[in-house]
């Protein structure tokens, strides 16, 4: 016990572990294990390069300021576009990863541009859909009840609190869209 | 091509994209055959990574056949079978050439912490990832590397995050003969820490989590003593009692953001998402569970904001706090021995394959713990 110089004895020998679990201590020197040294140079990584071609831009790439410069390869998924796109630029041009302000602001993004992308889905031919999206039908096919009750799970305290996060914005903005039309409603009719 | 695509927090649907292009003489265009939803998918499916953009395709575990290759690309040929890190690494930096490739300096323009990541958002570079038929792949000559024949499909996709990060974790503990190892969390990540905690040389291995199916395969995977943590009033006494009020020497985090079991911690950090580093539930219990002097690895995934972490007993207990994202590459040959030996074995985690056409219904079963998951694999039609 950590009262006295020893530790407390572990059950099995080392002996023992070897002959029952395959390939105990087949790593057992810390000197040889492939991390044990962080910084350890090379040989061949694989570069025939000291600094990699630059990929070509297609719209000026937003970058993290705390880079000094556009790094030569980079994503170009979903350009940044819309509302949600202006409030990411500014995150990028302004703040850098040390600040709160940054991450705040694409936080933000990230909610004006699922919503941006909810309401223009309702001009297209596929609407965004919250039964088929959330795969929330496999509850039924994939022993929804039995895989959570009596099995102690933890997330049961907090479920209840599932339906409100994911389909509270939707019925909040329902509320909004009709308290809007009713105030134009009675509005024109006063 | 048919691609996941993210619709918002808690909603995906399938698409159809373009074909991705080579925009870099070093990229390759491989054709997807099998690709992994992994723990950390759900960070970006829940909403809890910043800059997770709509029509962004998720998955960053797989393996595929090459399609096509840049001007500049040598060591990869059309037709190639491969398996890709999920790390996107330059190989030139001073990070890559110091065996640091998952904090490549040269592909993630968005933020500087971290490399860049397939399909993991902006946050890691605003690549589109591999939950699709055909993914671009940076860099071709670097991270990729040929399939041994003699390796299965399971174990090779298995191989570019779970298996490697499982077996880092261990590593990251610093282990040495008879260390008691207690692993936080019994996903692919866990348990794969605890096999290789025995590698190391540990006296005894002990993994905690909520759910008893998990836990059961902890047992018959890992060989590992197992606790839910539901069944304790506290945990972390429960580990100083199961220690002789020593504590555990080494303590592995692979639960991350979302780990629950602390109603405060998880609601504010999980759903209300007030917390923006997630919820250090695990994180916390790890620093109190180990012995004075211990030592800390972290693999489970973090946002980039704050979360209230106990730095007060992290300090006081002169603990040591090892973290990364796993340089994959660099597991790997001594991986592959240890597959081909048998003493790792990640395709027996393996529990679910979704088509690709019923993505939505495998984010579903793995995020909610549905039909005993532990590691879903998502089949391209295209394979």
């Amino acid at each position: 016990m950590a009262y006295t110089p020893q530790k407390p004895p572990i059950a099995e020998s080392s002996d023992a572990l070897r002959e029952r679990i395959s390939g105990w201590g087949v790593d057992l020197d810390p000197k040889d294990r492939p991390s044990a040294r962080r910084l350890v140079f090379q040989e061949n990584t694989g570069a025939h390069w000291q600094f990699p071609e630059r990929q070509p831009q297609k719209w000026p790439r937003e970058r993290s300021i705390e880079h000094k410069f556009l790094t030569p390869v980079f994503g170009t998924a979903c350009p940044p576009k819309g509302l949600s796109g202006t409030i990411r630029r500014l995150a990028y041009a302004r703040y850098s990863e040390g600040q709160s302000a940054h991450w705040l602001l694409l936080v933000l993004a990230d909610r004006v541009d699922a919503w941006e992308h909810h309401l223009t889905s309702f001009l297209t031919l596929r609407p965004d859909n919250p039964i088929t999206e959330t795969g929330v039908l496999s509850e039924f096919t994939r022993h929804g009840l039995s895989s959570r009750f009596g099995q102690h799970r933890a997330d049961l305290k907090h479920q209840w609190l599932d339906p409100i996060v994911v389909a509270g914005p939707w019925l909040a903005a329902a509320w909004l869209v009709f308290s809007g039309a009713r105030k134009l409603v009675r509005r024109a009719q006063s | 091509m048919r691609a996941m695509v993210y619709r918002g927090p808690y909603k995906i649907r399938v698409e159809e994209k373009d074909i991705p292009a080579i925009e870099h003489p070093n990229d390759a265009i491989v054709r997807v055959t099998l690709a992994a939803i992994c723990g950390s998918d759900l960070h970006m499916y829940h909403g809890a990574m910043p800059d997770t953009r709509i029509g962004m395709t998720f998955g960053h575990e797989f393996i595929g056949v090459v399609e096509q290759v840049g001007s500049s690309v040598q060591n990869l040929q059309v037709g190639d079978r491969v398996m890709v890190p999920f790390n996107i690494c330059c190989g030139s930096c001073w990070y890559c050439t110091r065996g640091l490739y998952s904090n490549c300096n040269n592909t993630n323009a968005n933020h500087y912490a971290v490399g860049g990541i397939y399909g993991y958002s902006h946050t890691a570079g605003g690549y589109d990832g591999a939950q699709s038929e055909y993914v671009r792949v940076p860099f071709a000559d670097v991270g990729p590397t040929l399939i041994p024949d003699w390796m299965s499909d399971e174990d090779a996709v298995l191989l570019t995050d779970a298996a490697p990060t499982g077996y880092f974790g261990a590593q990251l503990g610093d282990i040495v003969e008879g260390d008691v190892v207690i692993v936080f969390g019994a996903g692919p990540v866990g348990l794969l820490a605890a096999r290789s905690a025995w590698l190391m040389g540990a006296g005894r291995v002990i993994v905690i989590d909520h759910l008893d199916y998990r836990l059961e395969k902890a047992r018959e995977f890992a060989q590992a003593e197992t606790f839910n943590f539901t069944e304790y009033r506290d945990i972390v006494l429960e580990m100083k009692k199961q220690t002789d009020f020593f504590g555990a020497d080494v303590a592995i985090e692979a639960v991350g953001a979302e780990a629950d079991g602390a109603f405060f911690q998880h609601v504010t950090a999980s759903k209300l998402k007030l917390q923006g580093g997630g919820s250090p539930v695990a994180l916390n219990w790890a620093i109190d569970s180990v012995r004075k002097g211990g030592t800390i690895s972290v693999v489970g995934g973090f946002g980039p904001l704050f979360s209230n972490v106990k730095m007060g007993d992290l300090m006081n207990k002169g603990l040591t706090l090892h973290s990364n994202q796993t340089p994959v590459k660099r597991q790997w040959p001594r991986l592959f021995e240890h597959v081909r030996n048998g003493y790792l074995k990640p395709r027996e985690l393996v529990t679910h394959r979704f088509p690709l056409e019923h993505i939505t219904e495998g984010y579903h079963v793995f995020s909610s713990k549905l039909d005993g998951c532990i590691k879903p694999l998502v089949v391209p039609s295209a394979a």
